[in-house]
């Protein structure tokens, strides 16, 4: 007749083996409990701390109705009526302060928590980013690089002894989103007209997995977030590359190797050099198809939404496609970034992700694979 | 005629009626012609439940089909456009559909027995207000062969069951799906604004002599508090969708963020009628535990004075912890730390409520018939409830835990887990005196367990996801995610709750051709509905009865020991 | 054993509550106030913040007349609910129908006005924020006055057709209820629009 409750403790119990997973079961990379960044620690330090009293409530209060459920049971063959009690001005003025003191107790820590990760003193090196929410993908800008990119987040690592946090100015271009990526801080939504702020501080390196938070259309499911946490040098590497610009490639027979303009890399000046490595790319792949592709990608709808730097594609609709070959993943995190799935994608966005607002462009295979064998060259 | 299962030994004179009930020879047009011409508030309070049971069974199935697209990460049984369908008409359709006329059905049923009236102050308005909110499920359903018809996927609703803006305004939501939502909901609004006004009426104006406010039955205390609140908060609803529809067809602006309207004025105001919406749904459960559980402990509920001052104390505090949703939404600290506190001094009037209901059980003689069942693993999981409640309000935990599967796990605590088994419970206990046949108790009790087992194994795993990251609302998820084994055991959870609802229908038709009859008072109570012929004749009470205390019965049955004396 | 309860009455026939009329009515204009709340905080919200288009300094007037009109209709409302009161059923016509065109004025004026910002000013709902919550709360305001007049007009006709007598008073009362909350939110509206807005 009665059921003995440990739902609290047990959720801590099953918390705590997850963030014990790393060693053998599977690990949860999207668990609250296993943070790497100060917000995301306070947070969990905070919820132990909640965890407990509400633990302690429900323990006491629980048995206590075990108790009296067990101890005053109607014995079979008693018709008696107990005696009426109405109440207890004493009890009851207990039960009511209690509370209020746990209350207290609960608020005031929680107050604490809050004013310390929202109203966090930002240091001068922090570093800058602007986050743009779609549908159904993320926009990322680094005002300070004068780098654009999209859907896979690059930040530097901050350690005790070099502190580098990262500070998000989010907004969004359409509707209501929400990022999330729970290892690193909690959520903060992205709201249109409107700008929020988000900070984190990873001290590991390695990739963070999380997703779009807030209800945003059909394919709010698919908008998947992956935070890169590089060291310093790796970091710096990285912001190197994006800043390189592509340029047209160049026809058989016409290969240049290095021209371009060489500009001083300063705050906010966009620094424009061949990307020799994309030359050479397209040298060594399948050179007329990177070349024909590129025709193809200009000469159709693709640049009316998508971005290279340095070439003539200035579409702002869609994610920057400048160095798209820096990224693992496609389509918001959803697809390896390979060649058949580039063609796929290319093919029919909705065959991944019915509802993005990709359209299906109707070119022949051929063409798919010209645009393809273009954007591979763009690393 | 049936033998009461504790005989009352005495007739007060004008308060039990002797006339056995007129049975209705007419033809089946004669008996439907009837109740849809109805002012009866017995007969429009059982429209609105079974209305309420139907449109539960209808979401439940919809439950099922969400449970059954997230058995499998990267599940293509149901594609994400009939998802979001789906999932908003489940929430849609589970708050105004079944929540509030079941809720309000009850009310409708009880008050005016409880307080020895008549009927209700406008039968007439009554009656609209059941037939506006019938026609605005029948119309929000429509929705699913409007538009494209049967062979597109309709044009129901798919925009959450909040429906933020900007995603509802015609940039981003082109077809009817919302215009549905936004008159569906209007029109319910008006069926539940005429309610509140006839309870409050009802209750100000009708009660029987000696009746005075501190001798009302707590549930009909609980139910003047939740027309008190469905008054002021149905009206922002009323307000949003007026908004939302003036955006979308009379172009304006309201929440045109392109013209510097704001998204998140949206969220504050459907937030402002929301909060309070889930509390002007529990409270009701709270008044049918007010009156089971004393009954079936034996006792008199303890400390009546505090629960009625307890009651109205959630009533107007829930009025002031909306924006506690809102938490991720950018306010400032200051703005967040007001929203903590406020939500959290609502667990000191509920957990007193709580504590008396432990006390009135404490000392008594408890019997387990299924009612008190019910009762029983609501008074857990509320508790259970309150507390996931109290770790939401924590503001920066609330950072991680909004919008994920820890959210959902939390409000279908409450919403399942002590509203649903409360509305059981009070179904086992009332539909005695509604029909005149106890429901059998053998399906009861199997009824009770596997619901107790479904209920536990979807909504407590349910939480685990959320604390490893899952959002709410998604149509699939990653497989390395590591959610998957979670989802796989609330689904099966999901089909057991099933099968325990179905038992309950096989219950409440078989019962009403077959089942015991029951009599005036089969459970022994105390308030005046058990003072009635089962069922009641139309007119209630043969002549107005009059009272000294709480519990007329009581005194009726112990005149050794009547509450009149403590008084 | 007998009749139990009535021991503790001491007085049975005092057993006085208050007309469902009025409880009813009340409750009403608490749920009208909640959605008149709602508007008036958006408008106020959104003050200043329109992109584009007219303001409302710009091109609102202060309604003084209709103002004036709406707000006296109360006093005349007031006396009619004396007049039926004491039963005066000639006085109660005069009265009720003093309101009737006191109501009247200011909703013509209130069309006058619209037309002008219309066709003159070229606001519309659609135009920016303005618009949008400028017609929205006026507009709301406006079709309860609507909706008073209509009740009022009825009962004008049941007075004049000798169909209303004292016993009526009650009902008379609640519906000038309802039209003492209508002025009672002009107040606020006005306010709002025409002071603060400016």
């Amino acid at each position: 007749m009665f059921r003995v409750r440990v739902i609290p403790v047990l959720l801590g119990c099953m918390a705590a083996s997850c963030s014990q997973a790393q060693s053998g079961s599977p690990f949860v990379n999207t668990n609250i409990f296993e943070p790497v960044s100060t917000p995301a620690h306070d947070v969990h330090a905070l919820s132990l701390f909640v965890l407990t009293i509400t633990g302690g409530i429900f323990l006491g209060v629980s048995s206590l109705l075990v108790y009296a459920l067990i101890r005053f049971r109607c014995r079979p063959d008693d018709k008696t009526e107990p005696p009426q009690v109405f109440g207890s001005t004493q009890i009851e003025l207990a039960w009511t302060i209690i509370p209020v003191l746990l209350i207290t107790v609960l608020f005031l820590g929680t107050a604490r928590m809050i004013f310390a990760i929202q109203d966090a003193p930002k240091p001068a090196n922090a570093l800058d980013v602007i986050v743009v929410g779609h549908q159904f993908w993320w926009e990322y800008r680094y005002p300070k690089y004068g780098v654009v990119t999209a859907n896979e987040l690059h930040v530097p690592q901050s350690t005790k002894e070099h502190p580098l946090p990262t500070f998000l100015k989010l907004t969004s271009a359409d509707v209501m989103h929400s990022y999330w990526v729970p290892r690193l801080a909690g959520k903060t939504d992205v709201l249109p007209n409107r700008v929020n702020e988000l900070w984190f501080d990873p001290h590991i390196p390695g990739v963070y997995l999380g997703q779009c938070a807030q209800f945003c259309g059909p394919e709010h499911a698919k908008m998947l977030l992956r935070v890169y946490v590089d060291p310093p040098n790796k970091f710096e590497a990285w912001i190197k590359a994006q800043q390189q610009a592509q340029t047209e490639l160049p026809e058989e027979g016409m290969r240049d190797q290095g021209s371009g303009i060489r500009g001083a890399a300063t705050g906010g000046a966009t620094v424009v050099r061949v990307n020799a490595q994309a030359v050479n790319a397209a040298q060594s792949s399948n050179d007329v198809n990177a070349h024909t592709g590129q025709m193809v990608f200009e000469r159709q709808a693709c640049v009316n939404c998508h971005t290279v730097k340095g070439t003539m594609a200035n579409g702002r609709y869609g994610p920057d496609l400048t160095h798209l070959m820096s990224r693992d993943t496609i389509g918001a995190g959803i697809l390896p970034n390979n060649q058949q799935n580039l063609v796929r994608w290319i093919n029919d966005p909705n065959d991944f992700k019915p509802g993005c607002l990709m359209p299906a462009m109707h070119l022949t295979d051929e063409q798919n694979e010209q645009i393809t064998a273009y954007l591979l060259t763009l690393h | 005629m049936a033998t009461p299962s504790v005989p009352i030994p005495n007739r007060v004179e004008g308060v039990v009626d002797q006339t056995p009930p007129r049975t209705f020879a007419g033809t089946y047009l004669e008996v439907i012609h009837d109740w849809v011409v109805t002012v009866d508030h017995k007969k429009i309070g059982i429209m609105y439940i079974s209305y309420a049971l139907i449109f539960m069974l209808v979401a439940g199935i919809e439950a099922l089909m969400i449970r059954a697209q997230l058995f499998f990460p990267e599940n293509h049984l149901i594609s994400p456009f009939v998802f979001d369908r789906l999932f908003t008409m489940h929430g849609t359709t589970m708050v105004f559909l079944v929540g509030m006329p079941i809720l309000l059905g009850f009310g409708n049923y009880l008050i005016p027995l409880m307080i020895g009236a008549r009927d209700m102050a406008f039968p007439r308005l009554n009656a609209f207000s059941f037939w506006i909110s019938a026609f605005a499920g029948l119309m929000l359903y429509f929705s699913f062969i409007g538009g494209n018809g049967l062979t597109g996927t309709g044009t129901a609703p798919d925009v959450a069951w909040f429906a933020y803006a900007p995603l509802t305004e015609r940039a981003f939501s082109p077809g009817h799906s919302t215009d549905y939502w936004a008159l569906a909901l209007i029109a319910s609004g008006i069926g539940s604004i005429g309610t509140a006004i006839n309870i409050l009426a009802t209750v100000f104006s009708m009660r029987c002599k000696g009746m005075t406010l501190f001798r009302m039955p707590l549930l009909v205390w609980l139910y003047t508090v939740v027309s008190g609140m469905v008054l002021i908060t149905i009206s922002p609803l009323t307000a949003c969708q007026a908004m939302l529809t003036i955006d979308r067809y009379l172009g304006g602006h309201f929440f045109d963020t392109q013209a510097g309207g704001s998204a998140i004025l949206w969220a504050h105001f459907f937030w402002i009628f929301g909060h309070p919406e889930v509390y002007i749904l529990v409270l009701p459960a709270f008044a049918f535990a007010n009156e089971i559980i004393p009954v079936f402990s034996r006792k008199a509920i303890f400390g009546y004075p505090a629960m009625v001052a307890a009651s109205v104390g959630i009533g107007f505090i829930s009025l002031g912890v909306w924006a506690h949703h809102m938490f991720t939404m950018g306010m400032t600290s200051f703005g967040n730390a007001f929203f903590t506190l406020s939500t959290m001094l609502v667990a000191i009037p509920t957990g007193i409520k709580i504590f008396n209901w432990l006390a009135t059980i404490w000392g008594g003689r408890v019997r387990f018939a299924t009612p008190m069942l019910f009762a029983v693993a609501f008074l857990f999981q509320f508790l259970i409830a309150g507390l996931t409640g109290i770790m939401l309000s924590v503001s920066p935990w609330n950072w991680q835990l909004h919008n994920s599967y820890f959210v959902i796990a939390h409000f279908h605590y409450v919403l399942v887990g002590a509203i649903v088994f409360m509305i059981f419970s009070a179904i086992y206990y009332w539909y005695p005196k509604m029909t005149g046949r106890m429901l059998d108790e053998r399906l009861g009790k199997w009824h009770f367990w596997l619901m107790l087992i479904g209920f536990h194994l979807t909504f407590d795993v349910m939480h685990i996801p959320g604390l490893l990251g899952m959002p709410r609302q998604i149509y699939t998820y990653e497989a390395d995610r590591g959610w998957a084994i979670w989802n796989q055991i609330v689904s099966v959870g999901g089909l057991i709750q099933a099968i325990a609802v179905a038992v309950l229908v096989y219950n409440l038709v078989h019962s009403y051709f077959k089942g015991r009859e029951a009599g005036p008072d089969p459970w022994d109570a105390w308030t005046l509905e058990w003072s009635t012929h089962s069922p009641p004749p139309a007119y209630n009470f043969a002549s107005d009865p009059v009272v000294a205390s709480r519990r007329p019965l009581w005194d009726l049955k112990h005149p050794e020991d009547p509450d009149s004396a403590f008084e | 054993m007998g009749t139990v309860p009535l021991e503790h009455i001491e007085h049975p026939e005092a057993w006085k509550l208050p007309s469902r009329g009025y409880v009813a009515m009340s409750s009403l204009i608490i749920a009208e106030s909640a959605i008149f709340t709602i508007f008036v905080v958006a408008y106020l919200y959104y003050l200043g913040r329109d992109v584009s288009g007219p303001t409302p300094r710009e091109v609102l007037e202060l309604p003084i007349f209709g103002t004036v009109c709406l707000l006296s209709s109360s006093f005349f409302i007031y006396l009619a609910e004396h007049a039926i009161t004491v039963g005066k059923m000639g006085a109660f016509t005069l009265w009720w129908a003093v309101t009737i065109v006191l109501g009247l004025i200011f909703i013509i004026g209130t069309g006058v006005e619209w037309d002008k910002l219309i066709t003159h000013d070229h606001l519309t709902i659609a135009t920016n924020l303005f618009g949008t919550t400028f017609y929205s709360l006026v507009g709301l305001h406006a079709s309860h006055v609507i909706i008073g007049l209509i009740m009022l007009l009825i009962t004008l006709v049941f007075a004049l057709t000798g169909r209303l007598n004292p016993t009526h008073a009650e009902r008379v009362k609640v519906l000038a209820l309802y039209w003492h909350f209508v002025d009672a939110v002009w107040v606020v509206v006005f306010t709002v629009v025409y002071i603060v807005g400016r």
